[in-house]
């Protein structure tokens, strides 16, 4: 007897929630852990925590179904046909647009921001009037966003020319150290954080099906050791520009 | 809760707007083609945004709160057994901290949705020489290892400078003498781990501990964890290749 479609559906749905839960095993085991054991404390909000939860594992497995259905397709369709197109102005346009534009409303890059100016403004860096502590988190940014379209676009050339990135990635070090040690202290912090702040969960997913996209279609690269590493300017970049702006702004 | 959900909804779609635009712009006034699979991508863009929304308001129900209580509570003066003890314990008296920290660091990782989709991605294109939890895993312990480590920093108030320049000249180093095909995904695994779920709750716990620790100013010291974490995973994964590359290279030799 043939099964219904409802009944494989919903199989195949209960088989990718398990691994989404998967996924979020371990937290859920180190919390109780802790609470339990360590602090012995009841947890508060019981309902709270299992409904949201819930929510947790289930938007993780959406977003994962999405990831294959939608973002990697595209992120290396348009990959392909503006490596066939030829135009390397494009690419490259693309490429800063995508870098630009992912950062630019990343929330949590808006998030740093503001409470960088906060902090600036406690510490007497700037003043602390409203149109300053906004001008402040509007420049970092737009530093950071410009930033990773520039880092996207000098990833997307080491795909294209082969340069190797053990070089590019050894000498932005170096230039982080250096700036570190020249920038004003109170920048630091935040310049180190804006790095790890700006790869969000849906600018990677892109980058990475960019990345693979472009080393896959151009003959000679290898897709695992050339389609990556785009990421890794994205963090390397903004740390090195917001010190800068530091620098500039003190 | 709906206007708190809405605005999220409306924070992620925002997000997700610009690339969007981006796309659609590229594919038809620059390429001039129709979007390919039009259907599949706008019922996967709707996952992706949907999931993403559910996550983030799972997140801040569940996650966070526990998260900030759990922090504070660790570092709490009367949990760590009065402020004589800890002034005399100095760093040993937060063992429960460091290990907080390690296991924290660790499951967050794993539940890092940036993290999985860049090891679908290297999974799928290295079939499966690199396995999607192998490198979830390496790339867990560095980030725990990394963390642990950040704590004892705040708590030592050791400045954050000397760690990270001792950090990024091992990474050198290893850069080396690694395998060189596994550079690439090493860099970026460190980029991709502290993203969404790994910051707030980082963030949440450096904050914590510096206000809790004696003496520590937490603007200075709240920050530097998220360093750590980005950087220790390219330490691990750089180190795992070595370590497989090393064992192949004695088997290969005992034969």
């Amino acid at each position: 007897m043939r099964k219904s479609s409802a009944i494989v559906l919903s199989q195949v749905v209960l088989r990718k929630l398990w691994v989404s839960l998967k996924d979020l095993l371990p937290i859920i085991l180190v919390i109780a852990f802790f609470q339990i054991v360590v602090l012995r404390q009841p947890l508060p909000n019981l309902m709270e925590v299992l409904s949201g939860s819930l929510m947790v594992v289930l938007g993780l497995m959406l977003f994962v179904e999405g990831l294959e259905m939608g973002l990697f397709p595209i992120g290396e369709a348009m990959a392909h046909a503006l490596a066939r197109k030829g135009s390397l102005f494009w690419l490259l346009t693309f490429a800063f647009l995508l870098g630009f534009s992912t950062t630019v409303a990343e929330p949590a890059l808006i998030a740093v921001s503001g409470e960088a100016a906060d902090i600036a403004a406690q510490g007497n860096l700037i003043p602390s009037k409203k149109e300053f502590l906004e001008n402040y988190a509007l420049g970092l940014r737009l530093s950071v966003a410009v930033s990773v379209g520039i880092a996207i676009v000098i990833g997307v050339l080491r795909i294209l020319r082969g340069w190797p990135i053990h070089l590019l990635i050894i000498g932005g070090y170096i230039m982080v150290m250096l700036m570190t040690v020249i920038a004003p202290e109170e920048i630091v912090g935040i310049a180190y954080d804006a790095g790890g702040v700006t790869t969000s969960t849906i600018t990677v997913p892109l980058v990475a099906a960019l990345g693979v996209g472009l080393a896959t279609i151009i003959k000679g690269r290898s897709p695992l050791v050339d389609g990556f590493g785009l990421i890794a300017f994205a963090s390397l970049l903004p740390m090195i520009f917001v010190m800068g702006y530091g620098l500039i702004v003190f | 809760m709906l206007s708190d959900a809405a605005s999220v909804l409306l924070a992620t779609l925002r997000d997700v707007l610009p690339i969007a635009a981006l796309i659609i712009c590229f594919q038809l006034l620059v390429l001039r083609q129709p979007i390919p699979h039009l259907r599949r991508l706008i019922v996967g863009g709707v996952y992706v945004v949907i999931g993403l929304t559910l996550f983030l308001i799972g997140l801040e129900k569940a996650l966070f709160p526990i998260g900030r209580m759990m922090a504070a509570q660790l570092s709490d003066p009367a949990f760590l057994g009065g402020t004589d003890a800890v002034i005399d314990g100095g760093w040993t008296a937060y063992g429960w901290i460091y290990l907080f920290a390690a296991l924290i660091g660790f499951s967050t990782t794993i539940a890092e949705p940036s993290l999985l989709a860049v090891a679908l991605k290297a999974s799928e294109v290295s079939s499966g020489v690199v396995s999607q939890w192998g490198l979830r895993i390496t790339v867990a312990l560095g980030v725990a290892l990394g963390i642990s480590l950040g704590t004892f920093r705040i708590v030592t108030g050791t400045p954050l400078y000397v760690y990270i320049l001792a950090g990024y000249v091992i990474v050198v180093g290893q850069t080396m003498v690694t395998p060189k095909r596994i550079i690439p995904l090493a860099y970026d695994s460190g980029g991709v781990t502290t993203s969404t779920v790994t910051v707030p709750i980082v963030t949440a716990l450096g904050l914590g501990l510096s206000e809790a620790v004696p003496g520590r100013n937490p603007a200075l010291d709240g920050f530097g964890l998220i360093a750590f974490a980005s950087l220790f995973p390219i330490i691990a994964v750089m180190a795992y290749a070595q370590l497989a590359h090393f064992l192949a290279d004695r088997r290969a030799k005992r034969r």
